[in-house]
């Protein structure tokens, strides 16, 4: 059974179809690279894939978890499914140890102590061991983003969801954070990414989908795709990203 | 026959402030309450909800607060309900800070970046989690000013209540203002006092701010 299966998803804001039927379907473990011009869909796509937004037709499976089931319980499918955003979303009035404790003290209802030592590791684990008790607004947006994905990591989700997490930052501090994805990469861990990292995205990913006015383009192994385009679609993606 | 203004009236208008003090805590207090009654159908996802509180911020708003204070405690006697000003004032002052402090915090809340929202769901986090965890803290501080600078403002208003007979520190003022004929140090030394308590509730916001930023 599929980690994550997408089935004829349609997704409409007002008269605007964002998802014009998307199918897919992704195995534990495997890394997916999700690429397309801004307004394609992609990050539509993945925030569907946890419920941030309502889909009007089509199914989603998670883990198990029917997404788009009316009494879907979402909470839980969310421990599963950790998400990063473009943005990092730090809590600001929280210290980089209490942004990775909260959920795990609230949500996962482990003790203070425990929660601490889960956050000692994991904030280690992104490089910032010296930064555990700074505040969200003395790092820079690398930093930040890193912590963002401890945070998500903290919870032991079965999959991780990035939505254009390079994408705010500036080009000098995209290489800390790609390394640490390589890390939780190598790891095993599965992973739905929308990136325009096209290197980081023919070198880590499994498989490349190309989303086009709402659908999925085209959808293969990741370095093949992206070096040998099949559309015509693709190929002129590419060469805009590239030059 | 009129007599000089004296310390024996300063202590006078000390223990009228008292009321004030009382009368505003009253109506913080009161108003808090009914603020935060506000402030959540203001914002609540459900539409009759938010047009019940709208309607009622633009009617307090809209109204001045003098007027408010004449309907309870010349109105209510209409309808066979008796109020000392007392009553009358504590009344109208609650509900009209309810109305403001219901603005401000909802547009405290409503500050808070959606983004902070989602990424508390994104950790599995439900709403009731998100909202106490997440977004109120960050809400809180960002009301802290405002909240004050209302208090201050409402402090003041219980002058007002003069009007209906409430003896406050601004009647007691008005009382010994017409024993002694000296206006202007009966009125001075009003003023002085209530510098000092709106002073006092400015250094309390200055220290709330810093302490809600010391534990960023």
């Amino acid at each position: 059974m599929p980690l994550v299966e997408l089935r004829n998803v349609h997704k409409r804001f007002g008269a605007l179809e964002v998802l014009k039927g998307v199918s897919l379907s992704l195995e534990k473990g495997e890394i997916i690279a999700i690429i397309g011009r801004s307004g394609s869909g992609k990050s539509t796509m993945l925030r569907c894939v946890n419920g941030l937004e309502n889909v009007q037709s089509g199914t989603i499976i998670v883990d198990g978890i029917e997404v788009t089931a009316p009494n879907a319980n979402l909470n839980l499918l969310r421990q599963r499914a950790g998400m990063v955003f473009q943005s990092y979303n730090l809590f600001p009035h929280l210290s980089v140890e209490r942004n990775v404790t909260l959920a795990l003290r609230k949500v996962k209802k482990m003790s203070d102590a425990d929660a601490r030592e889960v956050a000692r590791a994991m904030v280690e684990k992104v490089g910032l061991a010296d930064k555990l008790h700074a505040s969200p607004d003395e790092l820079s947006g690398g930093q930040q983003q890193r912590v963002a994905i401890a945070r998500s990591l903290a919870m032991q989700p079965t999959l991780m969801l990035l939505d254009e997490i390079t994408s705010a930052l500036d080009p000098e501090l995209v290489g800390e954070v790609l390394r640490v994805l390589e890390g939780v990469a190598a790891e095993g861990m599965t992973m739905m990414l929308v990136t325009h990292e096209m290197n980081f995205a023919k070198n880590v990913a499994d498989r490349v989908i190309f989303m086009h006015e709402g659908q999925i383009h085209e959808d293969g192994p990741a370095r093949e795709t992206l070096l040998e385009p099949r559309t015509a679609e693709l190929r002129n993606f590419l060469s805009a990203v590239l030059h | 026959m009129t007599r000089a203004f004296s310390g024996a009236d300063v202590i006078y208008l000390i223990e009228a402030a008292r009321w004030t003090v009382a009368l505003a805590l009253v109506a913080i207090v009161g108003g808090g309450v009914l603020g935060l009654v506000v402030a959540v159908f203001r914002v609540a996802a459900f539409r009759p909800l938010n047009w019940l509180a709208s309607g009622y911020v633009n009617l307090i708003q809209g109204t001045p607060l003098l007027g408010q204070l004449f309907i309870f405690f010349f109105g209510l006697p209409l309808f066979k309900i008796q109020v000392d000003p007392w009553v009358a004032a504590s009344m109208a002052l609650s509900l009209y800070s309810a109305a403001f402090l219901g603005e401000i915090w909802r547009g405290s809340l409503q500050s808070v970046s959606r983004r902070q929202w989602e990424a508390a769901a994104a950790l599995g986090m439900p709403y009731g989690q998100q909202l106490l965890y997440v977004v109120l803290p960050q809400a809180i501080r960002i009301s802290v000013a405002p909240t004050v600078g209302f208090l201050m403002q409402l402090v003041k208003d219980t002058s007002l209540t003069a009007l209906i007979g409430f003896i406050e520190l601004t009647r007691a003022s008005q009382i010994i203002t017409a024993a002694t004929f000296a206006p202007l140090p009966v009125y001075g030394t009003a003023a002085v006092i209530y510098f000092v308590i709106c002073f006092s509730l400015g250094r309390l916001s200055a220290r709330l701010e810093r302490r809600s930023h010391a534990a960023r």
